[in-house]
């Protein structure tokens, strides 16, 4: 399986970009051994700005770099980045549209055991929110790359969460990319699941185990939670009679949310909402919160069995 | 030529603003208005037509309420026809608004969430480093303001990276909306705070003496291998007697008759200034003789 992390890809792609752009900037909180950014600091000590544990400072001093013209990758845990420095991603980066990414590492559930406190479920809803502010949930290394050469090329705000073990390959090299498009991997004739980051793999296994049983399942990849691609949500509408969403975030405000509400609004029909629970959550790995809570392959392949049995019951 | 005369003029603008619009943060405009002045009439290198050089020197003011006193220097400066402002400050679908934004030329970047603009400076001074550039940054900030715990993140990166481009300036007036600063929040010696960070401080006894300001800043630009803070010592509500050390005239509004008596007040220093600084350059020119 792969062992490149998606915070990996990050560097990887930054350090390849810094060699022809010496406006490029890293910004960390003591995190860049966390981020997998310590080559980029190695390498491009001129570009690379250590701001200490202090989010706060480092989301405004990343704005006031791409104020004067630098491209800024400010990486941080998740969980401290998308709450403790909220209003400053939102007054100085969004507000002021400066050209600040802002990477949540080990984003969602992926310090399991550390617990509650370093769990980022709201960051999707939160960032989601501010007006300017684009969310990205990548699934593999090989998106990651292509959104963050993406990203180099416009002058946006975004915000990126990332997990922190490697997710498998979805795609290879030659992943057809188009930024705010998400890579539709199939739509099912009976269920289309809409999901993002490190639950893509998972929702191609249950995709699989499904079609097995005769329920015609496909899985889109929504990395682009906002902008949201309401295009391919819609195509999935039209085509499989039940809409899944899986992801790993609070029910409340992220990608089950948003879906819902543009098929309430242009095309009405039933949605299930798969996520983890608005509550302190059990404690294990990422892995095991994932199975306690139903989001991996097989709870997955369970809940929309179920789901769909139900439906076509009606 | 003295600023002084100018900073009561800009003082009798701000009251026109403040009166017109039924809105403003008066009593810090009347405070800040000399550091404001002197910045951008004696010390920074920005106009409206090299606003677009990136060689410029940087200005935010972090206690972005008082960005009616700032909006009459930027019109002072050229960059937007001041009686503009004045008609339009807080009116809806103005760039007017209560605290500085991008609409408005002259601007560098949003502010007024207080505990911003001191980290948005040090990124700009940080910036300025890394492209060898000779810019200068200046921050303002109230000292009410410095309650903010992110101000402190902010200053410990600056002093950490040494940033000598980088100068800020607390307007120390004493007062904040509930009362005085020492009442709502001590936080103790104000220079103090910003030596342990590792600091060059400058300590202004009359903060609203322009050329005490103009000096301190002199000090400041040619200070290496430390971040300087200059300590402003002012007054809130300075110029308009009714107005002086009241904390009612933190965000207060004008009656006509207050507007009438501060007009008549600041008119007749305007006048005095300026016949003493016509006596004092007359008295140069013939000393010159």
């Amino acid at each position: 399986m792969n062992q490149i992390t998606n915070r990996q890809a990050i560097c990887d792609t930054l350090l390849q970009a810094a060699k022809e752009d010496k406006d490029i900037v890293v910004t960390c909180s003591d995190s860049r051994g966390s981020a997998s950014l310590a080559p980029f600091a190695k390498q491009f000590p001129e570009q690379f700005i250590e701001l200490g544990i202090a989010e706060q400072n480092l989301v405004t001093v990343s704005a006031g770099l791409a104020a004067c013209g630098k491209k800024v990758f400010a990486a941080s845990p998740a969980s401290f980045l998308t709450t403790r420095s909220y209003e400053q991603a939102k007054v100085d980066v969004a507000y002021s549209d400066t050209n600040v990414t802002l990477i949540g590492i080990s984003g969602g559930v992926s310090y399991g055991a550390l617990g509650m406190t370093h769990h980022s479920c709201q960051d999707i809803a939160a960032f989601a929110a501010l007006p300017g502010m684009r969310v990205y949930l990548p699934s593999d290394r090989f998106q990651t790359k292509k959104l963050i050469e993406s990203l180099l090329a416009d002058k946006k705000p975004a915000y990126i969460r990332v997990s922190r073990s490697a997710t498998e390959d979805v795609y290879d090299e030659t992943i057809d990319f188009i930024l705010d498009r998400a890579n539709v991997l199939g739509i099912g004739k009976d269920v289309t699941i809409i999901t993002c980051g490190e639950l893509v793999p998972f929702a191609l296994k249950a995709a699989e185990q499904l079609r097995a049983d005769g329920i015609d399942t496909g899985v889109i990849d929504m990395y682009c939670i906002k902008p949201l691609d309401e295009a391919a949500v819609l195509k999935a509408a039209l085509l499989s009679k039940l809409i899944v969403t899986a992801e790993e975030h609070s029910p409340y405000g992220g990608l089950g949310s948003m879906v819902s509400q543009l098929i309430c609004r242009k095309h009405p029909m039933r949605v299930i909402t798969l996520s983890l629970p608005d509550g302190h959550m059990v404690e294990g790995t990422n892995r095991e919160i994932f199975q306690y809570y139903g989001l991996d392959a097989e709870g997955m392949t369970r809940r929309i069995r179920e789901a769909f049995a139900s439906e076509a019951a009606v | 030529m003295n600023l002084t005369s100018k900073t009561y003029e800009l003082r009798r603008d701000i009251i026109d603003m403040v009166y017109r619009s039924g809105a403003g943060h008066v009593g810090g405009d009347l405070s800040v208005i000399d550091i404001l002045a002197t910045l951008y009439f004696r010390v920074m290198n920005v106009t409206p037509e090299n606003f677009a050089d990136g060689e410029r020197d940087r200005f935010l003011l972090s206690k972005g309420h008082c960005v009616d006193a700032l909006y009459m220097v930027l019109g002072e400066k050229g960059f937007f026809d001041k009686e503009e402002a004045k008609n339009t400050f807080s009116a809806y679908q103005s760039r007017y608004i209560g605290h500085p934004n991008t609409e408005v030329p002259g601007i560098e970047i949003n502010s007024g969430s207080l505990g911003h603009g001191l980290a948005l400076g040090v990124g700009m001074a940080l910036a300025a480093k890394m492209d060898h550039k000779r810019y200068r940054t200046y921050v303002v900030l109230g000292d009410g303001e410095m309650a903010e715990g992110s101000n402190y993140e902010a200053m410990m990166a600056a002093g950490h990276y040494r940033l000598d481009n980088l100068c800020a300036t607390v307007d120390v007036n004493r007062l904040q909306i509930s009362g005085t600063t020492k009442e709502v929040m001590d936080g103790g010696d104000m220079g103090a705070r910003f030596r342990t960070f590792g600091w060059n401080v400058i300590e202004v006894s009359d903060g609203n003496d322009c050329g005490q300001l103009e000096e301190a800043y002199r000090l400041a630009a040619s200070y290496r291998g430390k971040p300087t803070a200059v300590i402003a010592n002012t007054q809130k509500g300075r110029g308009v007697s009714f107005m002086e050390d009241r904390k009612e005239w933190h965000h207060g509004v004008l009656s006509k008759e207050q507007y009438e008596c501060a007009v008549k007040e600041l008119t007749e220093k305007i006048e005095s200034w300026k016949e003493a600084e016509c006596d004092e350059s007359n008295n140069q020119q013939t000393g010159n003789l």
